[in-house]
């Protein structure tokens, strides 16, 4: 079965998106991460966005529910890279992403990560 | 086999011949599954790139076509998509028609409303795809079936 590859580093886990995802491809990545998170007691999720040309309300649910599990889970989530363009759509879509921490690249997105685990 | 055939939808709709008359050309999609919504993305890109969209309306139109084809999957059991070319005097667009065979939509004031949703989702789809784009219009018939045109025009 397709699934989007997730690596680990110490206690990070590190996704980069770079398919135009189907749903059921994007329902399979918030149930990976989900279990992976608890699987190697990640601390950190850290989601690279920077290759997606689109993201809709799906997929922005996604991420939403992503953050929301890896927080009951003791997690944070980290979204970055996100595109102009894809700011500019979801906002006028009505996506806000709320509860979602966003950096504008991976490195910003570690430094918020190793901060916030007070690393 | 040919394209045309797999995507007929037996919902009679005006809304297919919207934009006849500025129509220069017609490519007819299937809509059934999760690939056929990434197939649709891919190909009103194309389309958008073809008639130099910006990034930014591009990002709106494929983001719009992508919750709509979605829209046309999970509450209208499938149907198909007209992607279509438009000219209008110097004037380039790109359309695209949205039709099933689905119940319907009840209420479409309420369909159209942020967060009203009867499929467990966001509710954005409808009210959030009608902001993305320039023209958006909706033939709705409870008991036959859905057709959504939009439009988006080259500024």
């Amino acid at each position: 079965m397709e699934r989007i590859p997730i690596l680990r580093m110490g206690d990070l886990l590190l996704v980069t998106i770079q398919v135009d995802m189907h749903d059921r491809l994007a329902m399979t990545l918030q149930d990976d991460l989900t279990e992976r998170i608890v699987r190697d007691s990640a601390k950190g999720v850290l989601i690279d966005i920077s290759a997606l040309d689109l993201v809709d309300s799906f997929i922005g649910r996604m991420i939403s529910n992503t953050a929301a599990m890896a927080r009951v889970l003791d997690a944070q989530t980290v979204v970055v890279g996100m595109q102009p363009a894809v700011a500019i759509t979801l906002v006028e879509l009505g996506l806000t992403l709320t509860g979602v921490k966003t950096a504008l690249n991976v490195e910003k997105g570690m430094t918020l990560l190793g901060k916030n685990l007070n690393r | 086999m040919s394209t045309a055939t797999d995507s007929a939808v037996g919902f009679e709709t005006n809304l297919l011949e919207r934009n006849a008359r500025q129509r220069t050309e017609r490519m007819s999609l299937p809509l059934r599954g999760d690939e056929d919504v990434v197939g649709l993305r891919k190909h009103v890109r194309e389309r958008a790139v073809a008639i130099g969209l910006s990034l930014v309306d591009q990002t709106k139109l494929i983001t719009a076509a992508s919750e709509l084809a979605r829209n046309t999957i999970k509450y209208g059991g499938g149907g198909a998509a007209h992607l279509d070319k438009l000219t209008d005097g110097l004037r380039q667009g790109v359309g695209i028609v949205f039709i099933d065979n689905g119940p319907g939509i009840v209420d479409l004031t309420l369909a159209l409303r942020d967060g009203y949703t009867t499929g467990g989702g966001l509710g954005l789809g409808l009210g959030g795809s009608k902001r993305l784009v320039d023209e958006f219009d909706i033939d709705t018939r409870p008991g036959e079936g859905t057709a959504i045109a939009v439009v988006k025009w080259k500024r």
